[in-house]
């Protein structure tokens, strides 16, 4: 079992995650790696679990979602709600339920999906049932539609920017415009404090580790073949008799559940989530960040999501007006001279190759 | 409604129509196959072959008319899965392998097995299938190439394949479309000795233009033109009515 999940590079993956896991704590503590750091650190690889759950999706199934940026922005939301009830008393204001917010807009009392958010057991829960919850629904209905191609990706994004068109509101509840911030703790934990900066990475490491150990289940399994063969022909596909919306709908929800997960960890290491994280844009990042790192690869998703955000973070500090024509530049030469991605340059060319769509004709 | 007929039937179509846009693709299409025969069917281009088979496996749904499976199952109420299900598998008319698979799963995908998700999830290939895979390989002559992605075999290779895979199904009816398209003299001949060998325990539905082919096959002939069917009988028989000589020698 093991031998299957682990092929050599993912093993490889695995070793530097691991060292990782355990050397960047033990370097920030020795004053070796500087404290804003880690955070930093925590962020790259909730974006990394991010883009191994939009691959799984789209390296494999061919399911291209421009929207997955929604259910990771889902998952930070209902993480900073917990945060935001663990504020309590402290806020602002002082009242001892309502976040500052609420008062500011005169609310009495905290609407009914506020409620239960105290929990954070409750608020986890959410994170994954909320955007697993509506990948089921947008892709039942899509996916028995039979809507694939360029039309599915329009109303991935479609549903990004509505929900990134609603959070805007403060009638919404969701804190409008400024979002969700001025967190103070987690479970007891000071969320400035080193310690628990500390915790936050090794947690988002340990996740990327399982996310990317799932997914190789998933996609090394029978079930991973059938994805690949509905990618590479869908129509043959179901006349095997295989359910090909139910195979869509499986990784689709699973990969949205990921992303939620990866987004619930992200809100307390950058300490604010709001609405610009449903922009449409932020969703398209991520399929850049696949298509950079490998697409069809997991590890590659990954690699690329860590290299672009480090990129972006040192280049927007250098030369912020740079930025773009530098991402659009890599984009343009990954695309030319690295078909597989970044992660192509490391060896095995084992990797599914990417054959021409071969579809069943009319 | 022919009882009788309906009953004894492995596939029944009676009177059925559907048009594209107004243009009437299929216009009154009769045609009964009995379990394990084997049936070839031509006609000139446009004529309605594919779009007969994309009506019985429920890729296309007809606009009226009677579409039966084994005597009770009305097949215009299920989907491409469904009749896949109840056994009817189908080559296309252009081949369409997996091309990122081996052959091998290829074969391993198609093989009848329990299509959920679930079974899927932690599936693990048994001796028996193994086994399977082996004699299918075999059979279909790529045994050497197991290993092999699917886009790298040449095309008559990947239409044995796809034979292969049918074959994988275990399916109760086999509908090849054009089988022979692409492939040597030589293969030509193998293919129709290897569907000979397949009808029997299978009904096979074999739609060709190379005439060498169809007579290889030996089998009843029916002639569809223009959506319904012209001519059925021997080879002989078809090609010495006068109507089937117009369509052909006609345009
Ligand atoms: N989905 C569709 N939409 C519009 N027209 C269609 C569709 N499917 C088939 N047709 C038309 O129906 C007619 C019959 O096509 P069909 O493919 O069944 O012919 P055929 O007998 O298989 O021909 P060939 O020997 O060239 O394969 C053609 O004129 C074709 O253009
Ligand atoms: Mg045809």
């Amino acid at each position: 079992m093991l031998s299957r999940l682990l092929d050599p590079r993912t093993a490889i993956f695995m070793a530097i995650m691991a060292a990782l896991t355990i050397g960047v704590p033990v370097l920030n503590g020795a004053g070796l790696l500087p404290d804003y750091l880690v955070p930093l650190l925590g962020k790259w690889l909730c974006y990394a679990i991010l883009a191994v759950a939009l691959d799984l999706v789209w390296g494999y199934a061919g399911i291209l979602s421009l929207g997955h940026g929604a259910f990771f922005a889902l998952g930070g939301y209902a993480m900073g709600m917990h945060l935001m009830r663990e504020i309590g008393p402290r806020g602002v204001y002082g009242d001892p339920i309502l976040p500052d917010f609420m008062v500011f807009l005169n609310w009495k009392e905290l609407p009914w999906f506020w409620l239960g958010f105290d929990s954070f057991p409750f608020a986890l829960l959410m994170a994954m049932l909320v955007p697993g919850l509506l990948a089921f629904v947008f892709g039942w209905l899509a996916f028995r539609s039979r809507v694939t191609g360029v039309y599915l990706s329009i109303i991935t994004q479609a549903m990004t920017y509505a929900l990134y068109l609603s959070f805007f509101r403060n009638e919404m509840g969701f804190g409008g415009n400024n979002g969700l911030t001025d967190f103070k703790d987690v479970l007891g934990f000071d969320l400035q404090s080193g310690s628990t900066r500390a915790g936050l990475f090794v947690l988002s490491a340990v996740l990327l580790m399982l996310t990317v150990l799932v997914c190789r289940a998933v996609v090394t399994s029978k079930a991973g073949k059938v994805l690949v063969a509905v990618r590479d022909a869908e129509s043959r596909t179901r006349f095997l008799g295989y359910r090909v919306e139910g195979y869509k709908l499986f990784v689709f929800v699973l990969s949205a559940v990921i992303a939620g997960l990866a987004g619930a960890l992200y809100t307390p290491q950058v300490g604010i989530i709001n609405p610009s994280e449903f922009a449409p844009a932020e969703s398209i990042m991520v399929v850049i960040w696949v298509a950079i790192g490998g697409r069809g690869t997991l590890i590659g998703a990954a690699l690329g999501a860590v290299l672009v955000a480090a990129m972006e973070s040192w280049l927007t500090g250098v030369a912020p007006e740079l930025w773009l024509f530098a991402l659009g530049a890599m984009f343009v030469l990954v695309t030319l001279f690295l078909p597989k991605g970044v992660l192509g340059l490391f060896g095995a060319g084992n990797l599914p190759a990417f054959a021409k769509r071969s579809e069943v004709p009319a | 409604m022919n009882a009788l007929r309906t009953t004894e039937a492995l596939l029944y179509l009676d009177d059925v129509h559907r048009s594209f846009d107004g243009f009437k693709a299929i216009n009154g299409l009769s045609f009964a196959m009995k379990s394990g025969e084997l049936r070839a069917v031509i006609g000139p281009n446009g004529a309605g072959k594919t779009t007969m088979m994309d009506i019985i496996t429920g890729k296309t749904r007809p606009d009226t008319g009677t579409v039966l499976w084994d005597g009770s199952v009305d097949l215009t109420r299920e989907d491409e899965a469904d009749t896949a299900r109840l056994g009817i598998g189908r080559k296309f008319q252009k081949p369409t392998v997996f091309e990122t698979h081996s052959v091998e799963d290829n074969l391993l995908l198609a093989l009848k097995d329990d299509r959920g998700v679930l079974a899927t999830l932690f599936a693990r290939t048994s001796k028996a299938q193994a086994a399977r895979l082996d004699e299918l390989l075999a059979l279909v002559r790529l045994s050497d190439r197991r290993k092999d992605l699917a886009a790298n075999l040449s095309h008559g290779q990947k239409q044995w394949l796809e034979i292969g895979m049918l074959l994988a199904q275990d399916p109760k009816l086999l509908l090849v479309d054009e089988p022979a398209a692409g492939m040597t003299d030589d293969e030509t001949m193998r293919t129709a000795d290897l569907l000979k060998d397949i009808a029997g325990a299978h009904a096979v539905v074999v739609v060709e233009h190379d005439m060498e082919f169809v007579k290889a096959l030996g089998c009843r002939v029916t002639v569809l033109h223009q959506g319904s069917v012209l001519a059925e009988g021997s080879l002989e028989h078809v090609s010495a009515d006068p109507r089937v000589v117009e369509v052909y020698l006609g345009r």
